[in-house]
């Protein structure tokens, strides 16, 4: 139905609109991750990180909106940013399933607690490297309601890829323990990382928005050799074996506990209103 | 158990923190023509000591422009001189400028 919908716009001489799957692809990034990060409330090491993880969080939560509230307007019937928000369940969701994962490495949770700052440094700056040159990509594609969205967004991601890259750097090049729980991290979360590069229907329908996606991968690269050599970490060699498929809304079992709890409340009281 | 395993150390942690000096920010509003004081944090250095002012001083619009100083540089008078420094100016009103009108086409001053 989505084909269908978005058929006339290209043919009909109308701007061309982005695919809605595409857009909730990028609205379920944000927010999932944004959720992710939120858990660092009340928890970081320094007040100043707790106020920066809380901004990024806002960051992300709010490109949600904006793309959320965009496909419901484009839906016409009757959804608001709410409804993909709230009430759609983990296999309807399309974000990387990096993104979901939570902030500590398998097996030492117990015996480090539950939230690693290496893990939310190492993702936050995975994902900014590549929302950044995929945002200024975006900024400049024939959607003008996303492009407005993604220069907007840019601006964000490149923030936030400053504030991950500063971290990973004074980490990775700190002391002999920050070094080796950066690398864990690294080695750990690296192989999600495939799924930014395996190709579905959501890279196709980026193509057709001229989204570069062998420059995107190259820009990518291009950052982390970069800011690795800086911080001292070995870059893993490239994965093999399972490739995730979050983006293709089959998830890790994290994701159903985020949204539970990001969902209970509206879930409990549907309708309610501040 | 394993000497490479960093358990919580409340006490390290305290200690590194406080290995880290004291900047203080100050920030130039929109209208404003001027830096102002407006707090103080920790940070490693002057890079990461600007990131964070950002976070906690621009959350709400505040600034265009951030400046961060180490606050070990700044010497400041002492309170107690407080009399002796400015207690005399205190009855040598003529030294404000309040005596005369100043043009409108001056603007600020």
């Amino acid at each position: 139905m989505d084909a269908l919908i978005d058929e006339p716009a290209q043919g009909g001489g109308a701007a061309l609109q982005a695919p809605q799957a595409y857009l909730l692809h990028l609205a379920d990034n944000a927010l999932v991750l944004g959720q992710r990060n939120a858990q660092w409330c009340g928890h970081a090491p320094i007040l100043e990180e707790e106020l920066a993880q809380a901004n990024i969080s806002l960051d992300l939560i709010g490109q949600a909106r904006l793309l959320y509230d965009l496909v419901a307007q484009r839906a016409a019937d009757g959804s608001t940013e709410d409804s993909y928000a709230y009430w759609r369940d983990a296999p309807q969701f399309r974000n990387y399933t990096l993104l979901e994962l939570p902030h500590r490495a398998p097996l030492v949770g117990y015996a480090q607690g539950d939230l690693d700052f290496a893990i939310t440094i190492t993702r936050n700056f995975l994902y900014s490297a590549l929302m950044a040159p995929l945002w200024q990509q975006l900024s400049l594609c024939p959607d003008a309601d996303l492009a407005a969205i993604a220069a907007k967004s840019f601006k964000e991601a490149t923030y936030h890829l400053r504030h991950s890259r500063d971290w990973l750097i004074k980490l990775g090049d700190g002391t002999d323990v920050s070094h080796a729980r950066m690398q864990a991290a690294l080695e750990h979360l690296w192989p999600y990382t495939r799924e930014f590069w395996s190709l579905t229907d959501l890279e196709q329908q980026a193509g057709a928005l001229g989204v570069d996606g062998q420059a995107l991968q190259h820009d990518w690269q291009a950052l982390l050799d970069e800011a690795l050599a800086e911080a001292t970490l070995q870059c893993p060699p490239p994965a093999a074996g399972h490739i995730s498929q979050g983006k293709q809304g089959v998830h890790s079992e994290h994701l159903s506990y985020l949204l539970a709890e990001l969902q209970s409340l509206a879930r409990a009281h549907p309708g309610a209103q501040w | 158990m394993s000497t490479t395993r960093p358990a919580a150390e409340p006490a390290a942690q305290a200690a590194a923190l406080k290995e880290w000096p004291l900047w203080e920010v100050f920030v130039r509003s929109k209208q404003g023509l001027e830096h102002k004081h407006c707090g103080s944090l920790h940070a490693a250095d002057a890079a990461q000591a600007l990131v964070m002012a950002r976070d906690v001083y621009t959350r709400r619009q505040e600034g265009v422009s951030i400046w961060v100083v180490p606050s070990r540089a700044i010497t400041a008078s002492n309170p107690d001189d407080k009399g002796e420094l400015f207690d005399p100016a205190a009855d040598k009103i003529y030294r404000h400028p309040t005596f005369y009108d100043i043009p409108n086409e001056v603007g600020h001053m």
